[in-house]
């Protein structure tokens, strides 16, 4: 392929990776409508979880964009935190303690 | 003070918009390079990804119900963040971050389902209703009053030894 294709598959990159990032951005604060407005505690849940889902692809597409390896570990750790909240509150809506 | 021009693979815009820190213990960095199928099949990932995020936020915002949320959440939501960890691992290669984007993937296959199974169940015993023509698929929880001769066998059981006593007589 030529030098001037590759350049413009480069450019092109770069402008998907940070359309990509500034729409994640922006589902994450249409969601906290869900999370502020949900009419029940596991709308709320569901609305924080989505909220984590969208924020661990946002530090993927922030690693790509800054060519910074480390935040990939920051989405690892988001992930593993969204999860363990998330069976937290099921326990606690339903069960009214968490550890026994 | 001349700014070190940037490297010749790293991203233009990117390099433009947000100017990469460069970190002292990351000497390495300008030796990465993207190629042009990856560059591609990065493109066409990302694109995918944002796609199923913003289907997954529209159905969140727009269905009735909190089942119905979590399925647009759970399903369409979790693909698209598995597409962009996906795409990470095509940026970074099969080496330490392209590893650890993959975790991200399985990691994320394997909870989304478990946290949308106890939230949906802790939801079910708090007591909020499905829509008024959904119910259970299998057995419904109390069944009508009709049903409950043709279910249990003792009811039938206990009629004939009471009418098999007045005919020994």
């Amino acid at each position: 392929m030529t030098t001037v294709a590759t350049e413009t598959l480069h450019g092109l990159l770069g402008a998907v990776v940070f359309a990509a990032l500034v729409v994640s951005a922006a589902l994450t604060l249409l969601v906290s409508y869900r999370v502020i407005k949900g009419p029940t505690v596991p709308d709320r849940v569901v609305a924080l979880d989505t909220i984590g889902t969208n924020v661990v692809a946002i530090a993927v597409l922030y690693s790509m964009l800054t060519w910074q390896g480390y935040f990939i570990d920051v989405s690892v750790v988001l992930a593993i935190i969204g999860f363990i909240s998330t069976v937290t509150v099921a326990r606690y809506v339903t069960e009214g303690d968490i550890i026994e | 003070m001349i700014p070190t021009p940037p490297a010749p693979d790293a991203l233009s815009l990117a390099s433009a918009l947000a100017r990469p820190i460069p970190l002292a213990a990351e000497g390495g960095e300008a030796t990465h390079s993207v190629g042009p199928i990856q560059t591609a099949l990065l493109i066409v990932l990302l694109v995918v990804g944002t796609f199923f995020l913003v289907v997954g936020t529209v159905g969140l915002l727009r269905l009735p119900n909190v089942y119905n949320r979590m399925h647009a959440t759970s399903k369409a939501t979790t693909l698209g963040a598995a597409s962009i960890a996906l795409a990470g691992f095509v940026f970074y290669g099969p080496g330490g971050d392209g590893l650890m984007s993959l975790v991200i993937v399985v990691f994320l296959f394997l909870t989304a389902p478990t946290g949308a199974h106890m939230i949906s169940r802790a939801a079910q015993r708090m007591g909020i209703d499905f829509l008024e023509e959904v119910s259970w698929p299998a057995p419904p929880p109390d069944p009508p009053e009709d049903a409950r001769p043709d279910d249990s066998t003792a009811g039938p059981n206990s009629e004939d030894d009471g009418s098999a006593a007045p005919s020994d007589d």
